[in-house]
């Protein structure tokens, strides 16, 4: 016959793997944040992707991107970085009429990069946002646009 | 019709290297028509997924932001010749393409 005690253990390691189970997608899933890429001020755009996060600059996070640009419409990117435990890497542009452009979610197999192309407005600081272990890290730098690319 | 992906992976020293080039307009919805000088409506890809043997590895929420024509490239490891690569994505419009590709 089962003892209480084992029937309690039955009970919560099935509660931890349906919990397991359900908040895996949950995150992978996650919605698209209307709010977030809709927002055209970028510490709104910050605080609604990112609520109630403090963030810490970090010089482990890289963005390599060119330090003048010609024509805003392309615009190639990579962030890259050594931090532990990579969840996420958020790209802003401070000055683009709505300043959160892209969000990649890493999963543990993926290495601390990713790479792309985007659209720049104006002259305008560039945010990488990685968060790690947790935590949320972030790393800037100002680029010069000559034609702007949102159009 | 061709489909609008074009995916491209690399395995050297157990870390694969993915690149890919989607067709699509990303319309920000700020630009005008040339000719009729009406906006022309927001059109992009929100959501794009990629999956290594069925597993996501990358899932990316993207804004009117990304160029046209996006590129992307990450990097994962765990992967060998032969293993199921598959890229998909969806725009503002709910249309979406997927494609499968084997790892070499």
């Amino acid at each position: 016959m089962m003892r209480r005690r084992d029937t309690l253990k039955l009970i919560s390691s099935g509660a931890t793997l349906i919990f397991t189970g359900l908040l895996f997608p949950v995150r992978v899933l996650a919605k698209w944040n209307e709010a977030a890429f809709a927002a055209t001020d970028y510490q709104e755009a910050l605080t609604t992707y990112f609520p109630n996060q403090q963030m810490t600059e970090s010089d482990q996070i890289t963005i390599g991107v060119r330090q003048e640009i010609e024509n805003g419409s392309v615009v190639p990117i990579k962030i890259v970085t050594e931090l532990p435990d990579v969840e996420s890497i958020a790209i802003f542009v401070e000055k683009n009429p709505t300043p959160l452009i892209a969000n990649f979610d890493l999963t543990p197999a993926c290495k601390g990069f990713v790479s792309t192309r985007i659209k720049v407005e104006l002259p305008s600081d560039i945010i990488a946002v990685v968060k790690s272990d947790g935590k949320l890290f972030y790393t800037k730098t100002y680029i010069i646009v000559h034609e702007g690319g949102c159009a | 019709m061709a489909s609008s992906i074009r995916l491209r992976s690399r395995l050297r020293d157990g870390v694969c290297t993915v690149r890919a080039i989607l067709r699509h307009p990303m319309e920000t919805g700020f630009r005008n028509n040339m000719e009729t000088g009406e906006l022309v409506p927001a059109h992009f890809i929100k959501l794009v997924t990629v999956k290594h043997n069925d597993v996501v590895v990358l899932h990316c929420d993207w804004s009117r932001a990304v160029s046209k024509n996006p590129y992307l490239s990450f990097m994962f490891e765990g992967a060998k010749a032969g293993d199921k690569l598959e890229l998909s994505w969806l725009d503002t419009k709910g249309e979406s393409d997927s494609l499968v590709t084997t790892i070499e």
